[in-house]
């Protein structure tokens, strides 16, 4: 497996602000990998520093095997871009700006242009500084899209769109990963990330607090079972690893520290299991997990996570 | 912006009443004051401080009643007339009148640029930014925000006034009476009041800030172009021009007052069409509504440069039609330039003691250098397009394409140089037709060619100071500006201040060759050149070198 981006201990500093502070970020070849992390976190300063419009004060970078600021030119040919804030100009029209950038890169796709234009419906005939914010974010993703590219960087791509348009550019991704290209996808939807992602790394105050398969981040989790047992499982509690056990007659609900489900599995078995349902956690878990004492911080926590019914935001 | 319409509802919603419309303008004066805390202050500062001290350095410049009596025949010249203004009482030439004839107009295009800018910043630019939308949607008349602009820069010229007034009346020089102190005063007030109208109109016009004071800064430029014209032709011309109406207000001669009240009418009827036409438009909108574009990009919007030219094609076009009208409109008095000399003694005198120079020769040199001076706007204008690009952040997609910085910079500085050089071109191109024309006189077309040929590397120099700005430090990018008005300031007044040469030497236009009246050298032509590219080199290779710096 070939790394598409390589970022070991990157540190950038704006003044006082330590916006990147020993960020490590790896990306394999052909993988859709999702960047999370809260506002201000550092993703769209991590996005920039590997296109060489920042340069990192330490560390070292790598995309594509070579050097983000000293080979900016040839690195990005092979790259397309989608910014967090797309800014048109006010004068050119949208299909005027999604040519512009195809040029300027060395070319684009006719059909392809013509295809994204009708899937995402979009009027490339009006000007700049009429167009809506999702309709900016529109221009932006033809123009990445209607790339020949190895690899696609796009920072919160779909913070604008309607979930139609959603679904359409959750297509898009699928199709130009199954071509074998490599996605490096910023975001805050969680469910977005969660259908498209392979691998995600979590950032948080600069630093990536963790990172891969949806299923290796899983085992760092809590599952929580509901289960149903001709006897009381007295004793439960005192099992490792096992948390927030409410029993109500026959009825038991715990949360079982992934690692530990074995143990729990095997101790309620031995009580005549009725019923069982085990939820696995989900990446909305996680990603409150790690943002979680900053939300309960705010006072948001047990209000940000009661809609999921899990109570994930006592795990913090 | 698509939802919030203010316009009244088809079923004929009757108009709030006037209460209601301002709404909330304390508390938005009360926000402008705070956002322009410092601003505004530097503003009135400035400009009562160099008003005062060029009056309070007369007695020692000019000791004598002969001393003044010889600049008062130096007064009498078209070039001087075209630069300062009619020379009234220039039989006895006072301190005041001295003062009112060289230095109002010139404080007067300041007074205006204050009063368009600021218009502009708290009316077009709070829109555009959509902080307007945001602060609408509060209580918050529909005239609230023009209500707050217009009582904060009203403001701010009568306190100018005012304050010039004072400080003036109380300098204790000789002939710089009260009256006369008061007409100067609130003659500059009665300009900025006329010009904060203008830019409230040009406001509703057009749909981004760049617009609206671009057409604020023509109409200076227009009112001085009049004003010229009118005063060394008929003179009806400068009745069209509020700079023209505070000069005949005439100051420390014999003080009238009407014209003052002209001001304040034009200024007051202005304001009430400006909020007519607000009423009529969507708030972020324009009165100049957008229409769709092609589809696809023509094969020339394919290059760093091709972009930068179409991003600046419409301004360039813009800068080329004013300035060929400013130049057309000078070239059209030549003939009375040489009927004001031949009915002038003293400056035929005068003229013919300098070998071999005529007097349309030197009006000729003092134009086209003017015209260079106003040409170096558009060159700053343009590199200050391109920090633009970086700052909204258009320039970060076009970088994260095949674009190396030293192309997507070359690209502005390109149409920056060219376009500037173009800008004059075009000036010229206006004097030499309608001079030859004015005056049945062909010849004058290559002395014109020339004399624009060698100004064009003294403009390139804020240019190229710009572009090394923008690399090297390019929030201080205004500071180009600097140049200009210094270049402004050794051209209008340092005859007058008698400047020292090393000051005018520090002025890239001190050393263009004065063609026609002067011969040519070549050495200042290669010198300004060679520091353009310098400065240019140096922008560019920081630009390579630095962060791209949003917001
Ligand atoms: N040019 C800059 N100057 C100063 N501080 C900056 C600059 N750019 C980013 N920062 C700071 O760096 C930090 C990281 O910002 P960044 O934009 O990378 O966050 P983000 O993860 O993309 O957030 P969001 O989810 O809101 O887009 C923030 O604290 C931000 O204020
Ligand atoms: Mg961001």
């Amino acid at each position: 497996m070939t790394t598409a981006i390589d970022v070991t201990g990157v540190v950038k500093t704006f003044g006082p602000v330590r916006a990147l502070d020993g960020l490590d970020l790896n990306v394999a070849t052909g993988e859709v990998h999702g960047f999370l992390g809260p506002n201000g976190a550092g993703k769209s300063t991590t996005i920039r520093v590997l296109l060489g419009l920042l340069r990192a004060d330490s560390g070292t970078a790598s995309l594509l095997g070579g050097d983000p600021w000293n080979e900016a030119v040839e690195l990005h040919r092979r790259l397309a871009y989608v910014p967090g804030d797309v800014n048109l100009w006010p004068n050119l029209t949208g299909g005027e700006a999604i040519d512009l950038l195809g040029r300027l890169r060395g070319g684009l796709d006719p059909q392809r242009r013509a295809d994204l234009l009708e899937r995402f419906s979009l009027d490339p005939s009006k000007k700049g500084r009429t167009y809506s914010k999702g309709n900016r974010q529109k221009v932006a993703l033809v123009a990445a899209l209607a790339a020949d590219v190895e690899l696609l960087i796009l920072d919160e791509p779909t913070s604008g769109l309607d979930p139609l348009m959603e679904a359409v550019f959750t297509e898009c991704i699928s199709e130009f990963m199954a071509e074998g290209r490599t996605v490096l996808l910023s975001s805050h939807i969680l469910a977005e990330v969660e259908k498209l992602c392979d691998r995600v790394s979590i950032i948080r105050e600069g630093r990536v607090v963790e990172s891969g398969t949806l299923d290796d981040l899983r085992h760092l989790t809590r599952t929580s079972v509901v289960t149903e047992t001709d006897r009381e499982p007295a004793g439960l509690a005192d099992l490792p690893g096992v948390h927030e056990v409410v029993v109500n007659g026959n009825r038991t609900e715990f949360e079982v520290d992934t690692d530990h489900m074995d143990a729990a599995l095997r101790h309620i078995s031995g009580l005549g299991v009725r019923s069982l349902i085990s939820q696995p956690p989900t990446l909305e878990e996680l990603f409150m997990r790690h943002y979680g004492d900053e939300l309960e911080a705010n006072g948001a926590g047990r209000h940000a996570t009661a809609g999921n019914g899990q109570g994930a935001g006592d795990h913090a | 912006m698509t939802t919030t319409t203010d316009r009244p509802t088809a079923t004929g919603t009757a108009e709030p009443s006037g209460r209601a419309a301002l709404a909330g303008t304390g508390t938005l004066i009360r926000f402008v004051l705070r956002r322009d805390r410092v601003r505004i202050p530097v503003w009135i500062v400035a400009l009562t401080i160099s008003t005062v001290s060029t009056a309070a350095g007369f007695p020692d410049l000019y000791k004598t009643a002969a001393d003044r009596q010889s600049r008062a025949e130096l007064m009498d010249s078209p070039a001087a007339t075209a630069m300062s203004g009619p020379g009234f009482g220039l039989d006895d030439y006072t301190f005041g009148a001295m003062l009112s004839n060289e230095m109002l107009g010139f404080v007067a295009i300041f007074v205006a640029l204050m009063s368009v800018l600021l218009v502009t910043r708290h009316t077009r630019a709070e829109e555009e930014s959509g902080r307007a939308e945001l602060v609408r949607a509060n209580v918050v008349g529909r005239h609230a925000h023009s209500a707050a602009a217009l009582t904060v820069v009203i403001g701010t010229n009568l306190l100018l006034g005012a304050l010039i007034a004072a400080s003036l009346a109380g300098s204790g020089i000789e002939s710089i009476d009260g009256v006369g102190s008061a007409a100067f005063g609130f003659g500059l007030a009665g300009v900025g009041i006329v010009f904060t109208g203008i830019a409230l109109v040009a406001a509703q016009i057009t749909e981004n800030t760049r617009g609206a004071s671009g057409m604020g800064a023509a109409a200076i430029g227009v009112a001085f172009v009049l004003r010229a014209v009118g005063d060394i032709g008929s003179g009806a011309l400068s009745w069209l021009s509020p700079i023209g109406w505070a000069q005949r207000m005439r100051p420390y001669v014999d003080e009238r007052w009407w014209p003052l009240a002209l001001m304040l009418v034009v200024g007051g009827a202005l304001i009430v069409t400006a909020l007519v036409l607000s009423t009529r438009r969507d708030v972020g909108l324009g009165l100049r509504h957008q229409r769709p574009g092609p589809a696809s990009a023509k094969p020339s919007l394919g290059t760093p440069l091709g972009l930068a030219f179409r991003l600046q094609r419409a301004n360039l076009i813009g800068w080329c039609i004013g300035l060929f009208l400013f130049g057309a409109m000078y070239g059209s008095i030549l003939s009375d330039v040489e009927e004001f000399v031949s009915d002038n003694e003293a400056v035929r005198d005068m003229v013919s003691n300098i070998g071999g120079e005529t007097a349309i020769d030197s009006f000729l040199t003092l134009i086209i250098s003017m015209l260079a001076i106003v040409s170096t706007i558009y060159g700053i204008l343009a590199v200050q397009r391109l920090r633009g690009e970086e700052t909204t952040g258009r320039a970060e997609p076009v970088l994260a394409t095949a674009v190396p910085r030293a192309r997507l910079a070359g690209g502005h500085v390109t149409v920056a140089l060219a376009g500037g050089a173009l800008v004059l071109l075009a000036g010229g191109a206006g004097l030499a037709i309608s001079g030859g024309a004015s005056t049945g006189d062909a010849g004058i077309t290559g002395d014109i060619i020339a004399a624009v040929l060698v100004n064009i590397p003294a403009l390139w120099i804020s240019t190229g100071l710009a572009v090394a700005l923008f690399g090297l430090a390019p929030r201080a990018l205004a500071f180009a500006w600097a140049v200009l008005v210094y270049a402004l300031v050794v051209s209008m007044l340092g005859g007058l201040l008698q400047f020292p040469d090393w000051m005018s030497n520090l002025s890239p236009f001190g050393h263009v060759p004065g063609i026609p009246a002067e011969e040519f050298t070549i050495t200042p032509v290669v010198v300004l050149t060679a520091i353009t590219a310098g400065l240019v080199w140096t922008g560019i290779d920081a630009f390579r070198r630095r962060d791209l710096t949003t917001n």
